[in-house]
């Protein structure tokens, strides 16, 4: 189980108080009988392996090789994703926003932590802390060099504030020198950051 | 309200720090605290809106000192202690001392993956028509509302354009309060960075919001 259970012998010296404050919660919430353990674990279990970044890297190559799909994915990307098996929470209703050489987009949530779950998985801590939340409408292009993302200076920055529930994702450009790769391969380039917007997608060969 | 989630613009919280590899979670408990939210929304007590109303009203100051696995405990603590799931002695002792209260549903093991796949949809049947189409130029209010709301204070008071339609959602401002639902036209509204953050900012650049009808009035 990814439990706390291996520390048990000597959780007094080694839990820091939120991890005892969070354990002494869950105890409560199973004694009191609102709390199934084993959902806590496969909740957990479910983030941790099958719902993450490499959903929306799939939908990402996807539209890349096949202009059919990047049409109905920049259409609908509710059903375009979900035609993948990508659907559900923090995924309910998506917009897919395309990255162009005029135009550069960049996702945030400045009142909480709203991202597309269903195809990016959990958000990482920077994503829901108060210096990308406050900076990224103001200095969306400080940001992206603090990311080592510098663009030319006629490519507008369009940001997406996630302020209702609707998710999005980004679509990268797809890097040159990939004419004839196949979508697994593709998939192989697309980041996490490139479908936030606080990268681009990597350079054949960046890739092991 | 004008409360410490409100973070948009706001400034000396210093630079980025995306740490290389970052593991999902950097401690057990975070995970614990991620699936305790997520499986405590299935006794159906609160709805999301409400939940965000319970992180953005704890003091600023607590708020922006915790991490955001913490807000979340400590706004579910505050949820079920709202509700009368717990009392706050049982929260900090982690043993029941008054019987639960009967609620409306369990997350079990067995309907995680399809409670997750099925998600929480918030579109609904419209009321009315909408008033706005794309193209059209609109003002957002000059409100400060002291209850939930998702105009950001940035984009009060500003123009903007309607780029998208997305039929009628659920009213967060009125949900999270227990009145209602109301399901309420949301359209995608585009500004020009420079209307909101001055001069120095890039004449290209834009930000966009998703916005409901109520925030907004013809321009």
């Amino acid at each position: 189980m990814p439990h706390d259970h291996d520390h048990d012998h000597d959780e007094g010296s080694e839990l820091s108080p939120i991890a005892l404050r969070v354990k002494a919660l869950e105890s409560l919430l199973v004694e009191k009988g609102y709390v199934e353990p084993e959902a806590l674990d496969t909740l957990i279990e479910t983030y941790e392996t099958k719902i993450g970044p490499r959903n929306g890297a799939r939908v990402v190559a996807k539209a890349w090789s096949d202009p059919k799909y990047k049409a109905w994915l920049l259409a609908d990307a509710t059903a375009a994703i979900a035609s993948l098996g990508y659907t559900g929470r923090q995924g309910e209703h998506m917009v897919t926003v395309e990255n162009t050489p005029g135009t550069h987009n960049l996702v945030v949530c400045t009142l909480c932590s709203c991202y597309p779950w269903s195809v990016l998985g959990l958000p990482p801590v920077w994503y829901k802390a108060p210096p990308y939340r406050s900076r990224a409408v103001i200095d969306p292009r400080g940001v992206l060099a603090e990311f080592g993302l510098t663009l030319p200076d006629d490519t507008a920055i369009s940001v997406w504030d996630s302020t209702a529930e609707i998710r999005y994702l980004v679509l990268p450009m797809r890097p040159q020198g990939t004419e004839g790769w196949s979508a697994e391969k593709l998939s192989q380039l697309v980041t996490r950051d490139s479908m936030i917007g606080t990268g681009i997608a990597l350079k054949p060969g960046a890739t092991s | 309200m004008n409360g410490p989630q409100d973070l948009g613009g706001q400034m000396g919280f210093g630079p980025m720090a995306p740490e290389t590899n970052e593991p999902l979670f950097h401690a057990d408990w975070e995970s614990r605290a991620l699936a305790l939210t997520l499986a405590m929304g299935a006794t159906r007590e609160w709805n999301i809106d409400k939940s965000r109303h319970a992180r953005e009203s704890l003091p600023p100051a607590k708020y922006l000192s915790m991490s955001y696995y913490e807000i979340w405990i400590s706004g579910l603590i505050e949820l079920m202690v709202g509700q009368g799931l717990v009392t706050r002695e049982e929260a900090t002792a982690g043993k029941m001392a008054v019987p639960p209260k009967p609620v409306a549903g369990k997350l079990l093991a067995k309907d995680v993956a399809a409670v997750l796949a099925k998600g929480g949809p918030t579109s609904r049947t419209a009321a009315a028509a909408p008033r706005f189409k794309p193209g059209d130029k609109v003002r957002t209010r000059n409100m400060h509302p002291t209850g939930h709301t998702r105009l950001p204070r940035y984009l009060r008071g500003h123009v903007g354009e309607i780029v998208r339609l997305h039929g009628a959602h659920v009213f967060p401002d009125t949900n999270a309060h227990g009145k209602g639902e109301n399901p309420t036209t949301l359209y995608t509204v585009k500004f020009p960075a420079r209307d909101i953050w001055g001069e120095a900012r890039h004449p290209r650049d834009t930000v966009s919001a998703d916005l409901w009808e109520p925030y907004l009035e013809p321009a």
